[in-house]
């Protein structure tokens, strides 16, 4: 297994918010800027390695009816130690996150990966997924972001390219515009991937 | 390629079922509680530190340690404390150069908001500072910003209401976020309010 291969794999072939179609709630969401696409995507990253070692260290001793109650109280407890240290050292992506922090929990990525990989896969594989399927979504998140701030707010990672009073389409940074993008999104990685075989 | 552990792995009795969940959410308590230890000085600090900013964003240059001389006050008919109006005032040497107003409104989009309202020794707006909002990202937040807040610089409300536009009033709102820019009025409003409620610390 070459992390080239692994690399590719979360980041295209199995994208997990573009192909996967998982962790939509925050990607639609939080994604109305850059900078809050990579700082999510990043909080998210961690977690899904941090909890991807743990279940994959504890795969032979959780019993297979409590594997989900498990999974869920050690990806809760990733998040609130990840909640708390953000909000001690980086405080102004902390509000900008805000309530999307403690949903990382939920987000289908976390539990999806520590049911479909961690918990039968080796430790050493599972922190290699944890760390391309986090760069995955924080990549996806950052396209995702990029567009709508450009389209919605004429800037990009608050570099703005438009005059101050410029019209800009704030449809883009609503929550419809989300949907939107996103489904412009999946339809072209459909496309590419349908090309491809 | 997933390996085949099934045979290894711990039968699903009740006896296990109960110590294994039980086990790992006492190791996940013991890391809840050292992280939170570990992060409260510098999240207190945080605080602290976003209040002295502010102060220094909205005041005349002052001296003394406002947020040491502070009053708290409530708004009328407002019973939950944790909603308490803070007053701060600035001295330079002796004289008092200033208040600033903790001021809130609970008409905002998404949760309440909080605005550091800075007044001279004669009642006018200096500057605000945004303290929390949790309004739509690129349109109430748009509150935080200059453009917006700007208007408000040297007001006072004989000659500047401090309502919208919509509502007759003085203010220019943030296009597509009418309801935040009321409340963002409505805090300014209350901070004024409270001014007159500081006994002797308040501006007179």
């Amino acid at each position: 297994m070459s992390f080239r291969k692994e690399l590719f794999r979360g980041l295209i072939k199995e994208n997990p918010t573009l192909v996967l179609l998982l962790g939509m709630c925050p990607t639609l969401a939080v994604s109305s800027s850059a900078i809050n696409g990579v700082g999510m995507g990043l909080a998210a990253t961690v977690v899904l390695m941090g909890s991807n070692v743990v279940i994959a260290l504890l795969k032979d001793i959780i019993p297979d009816k409590v594997r989900i109650p498990a999974f869920i109280v050690v990806i809760a407890c990733f998040v609130t130690i990840i909640d708390l240290s953000m909000e001690a050292f980086t405080p102004e992506l902390h509000a900008a996150l805000g309530i999307f922090i403690p949903l990382i929990v939920v987000n289908c990525i976390i539990l999806g990966r520590a049911e479909a990989y961690a918990s039968k896969n080796s430790v050493g594989k599972s922190f290699i997924d944890g760390l391309v399927m986090g760069l995955g979504f924080t990549m996806a998140l950052v396209l995702f972001g990029s567009i709508r701030e450009f389209l919605g707010n004429g800037s990009v990672f608050g570099s703005k390219f438009v005059a101050e009073d410029a019209s800009t389409i704030l449809l883009f940074i609503l929550p419809p515009g989300a949907f939107i993008t996103l489904g412009f999104l999946i339809a072209v990685v459909n496309r590419l991937q349908k090309k491809k075989g | 390629m997933a390996e085949e552990t099934k045979k290894k792995k711990l039968p699903s009795t009740f006896a296990n079922m109960v110590i294994v969940l039980t086990v790992i959410s006492l190791i996940s308590a013991l890391a809840l509680a050292f992280t939170f230890k570990m992060t409260e000085v510098p999240r207190i600090e945080g605080k602290r530190q976003k209040t002295i900013t502010a102060l220094r964003e909205v005041l005349p240059e002052f001296d003394n340690k406002p947020d040491e001389e502070m009053i708290e006050v409530m708004d009328d008919g407002e019973k939950d404390p944790a909603f308490k109006i803070i007053i701060y005032p600035a001295r330079k040497g002796s004289e008092l150069v200033g208040v600033a107003v903790k001021s809130y409104s609970k008409k905002a989009f998404g949760e309440p908001i909080w605005l550091m309202v800075g007044f001279d020794k004669n009642k006018k707006i200096v500057n605000i500072s945004v303290l929390e909002q949790k309004e739509t990202p690129g349109l109430g937040t748009k509150m935080a910003d200059a453009q917006f807040k700007d208007q408000f610089k040297d007001k006072e409300p004989q000659t500047f209401k401090f309502k919208v536009k919509k509502d007759q009033g003085n203010v220019d709102a943030i296009s597509a976020a009418t309801i935040s820019s009321r409340a963002f009025c409505d805090a300014v409003d209350r901070a004024y309010r409270a001014l007159d409620k500081a006994p002797g610390g308040g501006v007179q």
